[in-house]
């Protein structure tokens, strides 16, 4: 079960305003986790910790550069819930270990959101809604943590 | 029932979840890092052979900075010590070189870059994964795909006056809308297929990530076999099946114009004339879009013998566009009509080093992105063709190339 608090963002979010090129030349993450949405909204970061992003449609377009999930995971993000995403991007989520879920909900600030990958369900300030199964081998990739660590498994 | 390209290439129908082989595999020195960081931590060993392998540098070339220098010498150690195809900083753009005999028809290619769509231009299945799934890539040698519902697009006419395949891509963009093909595939189609040359069809598939395409293509043909043959390669044509889409848009060549993408949304296209005495402050010419060979000769037709009036960048997007550029003169009338010429790469396209814009500039790039803050904190970016880009850098300000013709 993931559950966290909602942090409603609009529609087309850019990898770009996820983590800006210029913060791209480095390995160490958490130079990216501490500059999330820093040409969107600098004060964003602070509250991500426990967060359930839910964006409007087209989420992560743009660069295919896996920094920016794993910029959302390290700034504490739980999940990301948007009624479109773009490819590059939910795919990368996947492979580092990041829930992304294909659903439309209203959004408000704060209100507790659950989701149990397994069950399949989604919960919203109690309300139930429906999202996009994710195929077994996503949700195997995710309970393993992530790309890496499901090979290291398979090593 | 008959497939489309995509389906034909991956062996599979629509929806299906498929495992394919990968024939070719390319990273660059922004992602290669991440590729090689991911590869030792997953502890495998690699299953895909080096030489299918090529690790290109482009993104930040030369390097910038000491951060960059170091993680570019690593990666260039490890690419050279493991065989792997390698390209040093100056030889041009990923996707690019990938396109000067590197790709053949019905080849499943992927990049770790989003422009990787652009090798569709050739017949292949081409598409931009990220690093983690690179990394599994050279592992195994394959990869996992859901094949993707086709958008056709059939073309009819030809294109005419001023107007260029780049017009013909951000008409595309704007029609379809910055998510308005997510998860699709793009095959272009139709007798106005066949009059663009190779150079025209790697604008249009590169742009095809721009409506979130998974892919797009054209089929391989007479020219695409001329041009391939140009590097010895003899290629079989592709014949179009009469397949279903998902759904599909026809577009006339001959109603194309000029069209100009205002910040910072890349499906904000309108011809250039609505726009046409906005201030500039820089031009680019280049980038995986429009740095190829002929967008310089067009360039350089219309600025020869002028002066430009604004800075102007000029980024070759391989050497041997540099080198072609050189040899027959055209790079000497761009640097006498005052413009800079820079190392081939992608240049100022990512914000990185020459030609970072200043809070508040205007730069008209013929790149395929113009999201905020992409060519420096506080930038703005108009993406059009090479020809409104000369016009624009003679002027000093948002101009129609028919202007100066
Ligand atoms: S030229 Fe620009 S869009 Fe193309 S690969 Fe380089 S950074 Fe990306």
């Amino acid at each position: 079960m993931i559950t966290g608090h909602a942090v409603c963002l609009g529609p087309d979010i850019d990898t770009d305003l996820i983590i800006a090129g210029r913060y791209l030349r480095t390995k160490d993450r958490s130079v990216w986790g501490a500059h999330v949405f820093e040409d969107l909204d600098p004060s964003l970061a602070g509250r991500l910790s426990g967060a359930v992003i839910v964006a409007g449609r087209n989420f992560g377009c743009g660069s295919s550069r896996e920094q920016a999930p794993v910029a959302l995971r390290e700034a504490g993000v739980v999940a990301v819930i948007s009624p479109l995403f773009a490819r590059i991007f939910f795919r990368n989520a996947i492979n580092v270990g990041l829930p992304v879920l294909e659903a439309d909900l209203t959004c408000r600030n704060g209100d507790q959101i659950a989701i149990n990958l397994d069950c399949g369900t989604l919960s919203s300030a109690g309300t139930i809604h429906p999202f996009t199964p994710l195929s077994p081998r996503m949700r195997e990739i995710l309970s393993a943590g992530g790309l890496v660590q499901y090979w290291r498994e398979k090593a | 029932m008959s497939q489309t390209l995509t389906e034909r290439i991956l062996g599979g129908s629509a929806g299906e979840y498929i495992d394919r082989r990968v024939d070719r595999a390319y990273v660059h020195d922004g992602t290669g890092v991440l590729t090689v960081e991911a590869f030792h931590s997953m502890g495998v060993q690699r299953g895909m052979n080096p030489e299918k392998i090529s690790v290109l540098f482009d993104h930040i070339c030369p390097a910038n900075n000491g951060l960059t220098a170091d993680l570019q010498r690593e990666l260039r150690q490890y690419a050279r010590s493991g065989g792997m195809i390698f390209s040093d900083c100056g030889g041009g753009i990923c996707h690019q070189i990938m396109s000067e005999g590197c790709i053949l028809p019905g080849e499943v290619v992927v990049g770790a870059d989003s422009h990787s769509c652009t090798g569709g231009a050739f017949g292949a299945f081409a598409t931009g994964v990220g690093a983690t799934d690179m990394a599994a890539i050279w592992a195994s040698g394959e990869t996992w795909f859901r094949v993707p519902e086709t958008i056709g697009i059939k073309l009819e006419g030809r294109l005419s006056g001023a107007a260029e395949a780049k017009d013909l891509a951000l008409s595309v963009v704007s029609r379809l809308g910055m998510e308005g093909a997510t998860y699709c595939a793009l095959e272009y189609s139709g007798e106005g297929a066949g009059t663009l040359d190779m150079e025209d069809r790697l604008c249009i598939c590169n742009m095809g990530v721009e409506t979130g395409a998974k892919n797009a293509i054209f089929y391989a043909d007479q020219i695409c076999r001329e041009y391939l043959g140009s590097y010895g390669h003899d290629i079989a044509l592709q014949i179009q099946d009469d397949c279903s889409y998902l759904r599909e848009i026809t577009i006339d060549l001959d109603d194309i114009v000029p069209v100009i993408a205002s910040p910072h949304r890349v499906d904000s296209g309108r011809p250039v004339a609505d726009l046409a005495g906005t201030g500039v402050d820089q031009v680019l010419l280049g980038t995986c879009t429009n740095g190829r060979y002929n967008d310089l000769q067009r360039f350089a037709g219309i600025v020869r013998g002028k002066q430009v009036k604004i800075r102007t960048i000029v980024v070759p997007a391989s050497r041997d566009v540099l080198l072609r550029a050189t040899r027959d003169g055209i790079l000497a009338d761009l640097i006498a009509a005052g413009c800079t010429v820079v190392s081939p790469g992608c240049g100022p396209c990512l914000g990185m080093h020459n030609g970072v814009l200043g809070e508040g500039e205007v730069c008209l790039s013929t790149a395929n992105r113009n999201f905020k803050n992409r060519m420096g904190v506080g930038g703005s970016i108009y993406l059009a063709s090479p020809g409104t880009a000369a016009a624009t850098a003679l002027a000093g300000y948002i101009s129609e190339p028919e202007v100066w013709e």
